[in-house]
C-alpha cells in the first residue's frame, strides 16, 4: 500500500490522516504494556550487567589493592631489615675493632697503673733522721761550763759535731725531696696515657650508643611496618613514587651515556669485524658494539651483587664469602680489561676518523695540508672510553632501585585504571537505565491523547464506583510495576558488591 | 659435557639463522663517454667520481668504464674494485681508485663512435655478477649514440632492480636548432630503461649529485 493510497481510504485526504492518526494512537496504546516491558527490560539487561562488571572489576582492583600493599610492605621490610642489618654490621664491627684491642689496652692500662702506684710509694719515703744520740748531745751542749778549757774544748767539738750532724741532716733531707720530685715529675707522661686510653675507650662506647639509638629508630621503624599500618604504607607508597621518579632519571641519564659509549665504538669495530655484514637489520660492528656495552653493565650488575650493594641476584648474595670475593676479582678484572678495549677502540676510532678526513680533503681537490693534531682530543676519547664503562657498572644501583619501586607504582597504576573503568561502566549502565526510561516517556508522549482518555475513562468509572482521586492511581500500573521491579533487582545487588 | 654442546650448536644455529644473506651493498658502474664530441667533459667525471668515492661505504663496489666503438667489453672497464670490509684499507684502496681514473682521464684518446648500449649490457652484466643490492648504471654521455657499421645492439636491456642515471647530458648543436630532437633521445633511453625493467633518471646540475641515491 503507498502512500497515496492511504490517503485516500476516504474521499477526504485529511479524513483519511485522521484515521490513521487515530488508528496508529490505538495500536501504540494497545502495545504500551509490552513496548514499556520490553524497554525496561532492555535497559534492566544493561544496566545489571554493567553493575555486574563493575562490581568484578572493582573486586580485581581490591585484590590488586591488597597485593600491591602486600608487595610494598614485603619490600619495605626487607629494606628496614638491610638496613639494621647493616647498622648492627657496623657496630659488630665496632665492636670487634675496639675489643680486638681491648686485651692490649688492658693490659698497658695495668702496667702503667702498678707503675703508677710504685712511683707513688718512693714519693711517699720519708727524709732520713738524725741519729737517736742526737737528743743526748745536745742535752750535753747545754751544760754549762765553769771555766774548764777541757770541757770547753769538749763541749765545742760536741757542738761544730752538731752542728755538722744538721747540714748533712738537711742535705740529705733536700736530695731525698728532690728525688721525689723527680718520680713525681716522670709520672705525668703516664697520667696522659691513661687519660688517652681512658678517652679512646669513651669515644668507643659513645660511638656504640649512637649507633644502638640509630638500630633503635630503625627497628620502631620496622615494627611499625610489621605491624601493616596505614601510616607506613603512605609512608612506604611515597617513598616508592619518590624512588621510581629518581630511578627513572638516573637510568635516563645512563642510557645518553650507554649511547656515547656506542658511539665511540661502533666505528672502531667495523675495523674489527667488518663494516659489510648484517645481522637481522642491523650492522655486525653495531650488533658487537652493542654487545660490548651490554656484557660491562652485566659485569656492572655482577660486581655490584658481589659486594652486596643490589641484590637483583640472590643466588650472588647468598654466596660464601671467599668466593664472593672471587667474583668481585674476576668481574673487576673483566671490567677492566673491557674498559682497556674501549679505551683501545677509542683510539682507533681517532685515528680513522682522521684517516677519513684526509681522504675526503684528497678526494675534494684540497692541498694535502701535513696534518698535526692535537692529541688532547685522543686522550680524551681514550679516558672516556676507559671510564665510561665503569661508570655504567653503577647502573645496577638505579636499576634496582626502579625495578623494586616499578612494582609499587605500576601496581598502584593498575589499581587507578581498574577504579576508573569501574566507575565508567556503572555510568554507562545508569545512563542504560535512565535511556530506558526517556524511551518510555518519550512513547507515553507521543501517545498522550490515549493516555488522557483513559485516564478520563477510569475517573468516571472510579466516581461510579465511589473511589476518591486521592486514591487513584497517578500513572498506569504497569510503568509502576517495572520501576518497582529495576529497585527491587538493585536491593538484591546491592550487597553482591 | 653433552648437554653443553647441545646448547652451543643450538646458539650457532641461531646466529647463523639470524645473519641476513641479502646483500644490502651498492653496486655503481659508471660509464664515460670518450667520443671525440665529449670527451672534454671527463674532468667533470672525475668530480662525480671523487663524489661517489665520497659515499661509498665499505663492501661496496665501484667499476668506470669507458665508452667507444665497442663497449660491450671487459677491456673498457678502466678501473673496478670491491671495497674491503676494514674501513682503513678501504680509504687506500679509495685513493689508489681515485689514481687509476686520474691516469686514465689524463691519457684518454677520443673514441670515432659511441656505443652507450654495449656499455650498459657490460655494466648489467658485471653488476649481476658482483651480487650487489643496489645497482646503479651512471652514464655521462650526451646519450647521442652512434654505433659502428656492423655493431648490433637491437637486444632489450634486463634491468629489473636497476637505476639508470644520465649525467651531465649536454645539448649538441642540433639541440639548440631543435630541443625536441634532445627530448626525443632522452625520451627513447628512458624508455628502453623502463621497458627493461629499470628505474630512469638524469641529473645534470652536477651540484645535486646526492639525488644519485636518493632512490
Amino acid at each position: 500500500m503507498t502512500f497515496t493510497n492511504m490517503l485516500n481510504i476516504t474521499s477526504s485526504p485529511a479524513l483519511s490522516v485522521l484515521i490513521w492518526i487515530v488508528l496508529l494512537l490505538l495500536a501504540l496504546y494497545f502495545a504500551r504494556r509490552p513496548f514499556h516491558r520490553a524497554v525496561m527490560s532492555f535497559s534492566k539487561i544493561i544496566q545489571n550487567a554493567l553493575r555486574f562488571t563493575a562490581a568484578s572489576v572493582l573486586s580485581a582492583e581490591k585484590r590488586l589493592v591488597k597485593r600491591n600493599r602486600e608487595v610494598m610492605m614485603a619490600a619495605g621490610l626487607e629494606n628496614a631489615e638491610r638496613i639494621v642489618e647493616r647498622e648492627f654490621d657496623r657496630i659488630s664491627a665496632a665492636v670487634t675493632r675496639d675489643l680486638e684491642g681491648y686485651p692490649n689496652v688492658h693490659r698497658q692500662l695495668s702496667e702503667l697503673i702498678t707503675k703508677l702506684d710504685e712511683d707513688y710509694n718512693s714519693s711517699a719515703d720519708v727524709p732520713p733522721s738524725l741519729p737517736n744520740w742526737m737528743p743526748i748531745i745536745e742535752s750535753i751542749a747545754k751544760i754549762k761550763h765553769t771555766g774548764d778549757s777541757m770541757v770547753a774544748n769538749m763541749l765545742a767539738e760536741i757542738n761544730r759535731s752538731l752542728t755538722e750532724q744538721n747540714r748533712k741532716a738537711i742535705e740529705d733531707y733536700r736530695n731525698s725531696t728532690a728525688a721525689r720530685h723527680s718520680i713525681l715529675s716522670k709520672m705525668m707522661p703516664f697520667w696522659r696515657k691513661v687519660e688517652k686510653f681512658l678517652d679512646r675507650i669513651d669515644r668507643s662506647i659513645i660511638s656504640i650508643k649512637k649507633r644502638s639509638k640509630t638500630v633503635d629508630r630503625y627497628m620502631d621503624e620496622y615494627e611499625k611496618i610489621r605491624s601493616g599500618s596505614d601510616k607506613a604504607a603512605r609512608a612506604l607508597s611515597t617513598s616508592a613514587m619518590t624512588q621510581f621518579a629518581i630511578a627513572g632519571l638516573v637510568l635516563l641519564i645512563a642510557i645518553g651515556g650507554a649511547i656515547i659509549n656506542f658511539n665511540l665504538i661502533a666505528l672502531p669495530m667495523s675495523e674489527m669485524v667488518g663494516g659489510a655484514s648484517y645481522i637481522g637489520s642491523f650492522k655486525t660492528s653495531d650488533v658487537a658494539g652493542l654487545v660490548i656495552i651490554l656484557v660491562e653493565l652485566t659485569m656492572g650488575l655482577f660486581l655490584m651483587e658481589s659486594l652486596r650493594i643490589t641484590r637483583l641476584f640472590p643466588i650472588i648474595g647468598a654466596m660464601d664469602d671467599k668466593m664472593r670475593h672471587r667474583m668481585i676479582i674476576v668481574t673487576f678484572t673483566l671490567l677492566a680489561i673491557l674498559a682497556g678495549v674501549e679505551s683501545a677502540l677509542a683510539f682507533m676510532r681517532d685515528r680513522i676518523a682522521h684517516d677519513m678526513e684526509a681522504l675526503r680533503q684528497t678526494l675534494a681537490g684540497a692541498e694535502q695540508i701535513a696534518l698535526n693534531p692535537s692529541v688532547i682530543p685522543t686522550v680524551g676519547q681514550m679516558v672516556m672510553g676507559f671510564i665510561l664503562p665503569f661508570a655504567l657498572a653503577f647502573v645496577a644501583i638505579p636499576l634496582e632501585m626502579f625495578v623494586a619501586s616499578s612494582r609499587t607504582v605500576l601496581g598502584a597504576l593498575a589499581a587507578w585504571l581498574l577504579r576508573m573503568l569501574a566507575f565508567l561502566l556503572r555510568l554507562l549502565g545508569n545512563v542504560g537505565f535512565y535511556a530506558g526510561r526517556f524511551i518510555i516517556n518519550v512513547y507515553d508522549l507521543a501517545i498522550f491523547p490515549t493516555i488522557w482518555l483513559e485516564g478520563v475513562i477510569l475517573g468516571s468509572r472510579a466516581k461510579k464506583a465511589g473511589i476518591s482521586e486521592a486514591e487513584r492511581p497517578d500513572d498506569s500500573p504497569l510503568v509502576e510495576e517495572a520501576v518497582d521491579a529495576y529497585e527491587g533487582t538493585l536491593k538484591i545487588k546491592e550487597p553482591q558488591e | 659435557m653433552k648437554k653443553f654442546f647441545a646448547i652451543a650448536i643450538v646458539f650457532c644455529i641461531l646466529i647463523a639463522g639470524c645473519t641476513d644473506t641479502k646483500s644490502r651493498s651498492t653496486g655503481v658502474y659508471m660509464l664515460l663517454d670518450t667520443s671525440g664530441t665529449y670527451a672534454v667533459e671527463l674532468t667533470k667525471a672525475q668530480k662525480i667520481l671523487n663524489y661517489l668515492l665520497g659515499v661509498l661505504a665499505p663492501g661496496d663496489t665501484l667499476a668506470v668504464a669507458r665508452i667507444d666503438t665497442g663497449s660491450f667489453s671487459e677491456k673498457d672497464i678502466v678501473a673496478k674494485i670491491t671495497f674491503d670490509d676494514r674501513p682503513s684499507v678501504a680509504n687506500n684502496q679509495k685513493r689508489a681508485f681515485m689514481n687509476q681514473v686520474d691516469t686514465f682521464v689524463r691519457s684518454v684518446k677520443g673514441s670515432p663512435y659511441t656505443d652507450i648500449s654495449g656499455g650498459i649490457l657490460q655494466a648489467i652484466e658485471y653488476l649481476n655478477e658482483a651480487g650487489s643490492g643496489k645497482k646503479y648504471i651512471l652514464i655521462f654521455s650526451d646519450l647521442k649514440e652512434e654505433l659502428a657499421k656492423g655493431y648490433k645492439r637491437d637486444l632489450p636491456f634486463q634491468l629489473p632492480d636497476f637505476n639508470v642515471i644520465a649525467l651531465n647530458v649536454t645539448k649538441l648543436r642540433g639541440d639548440n636548432i631543435d630541443p625536441k630532437e634532445y627530448m626525443a633521445r632522452v625520451e627513447d633511453w628512458r624508455g628502453k630503461v623502463e621497458k627493461g625493467g629499470g628505474d630512469w633518471g638524469m641529473i645534470n646540475d652536477l651540484e645535486r649529485l646526492d639525488n644519485i641515491f636518493s632512490n
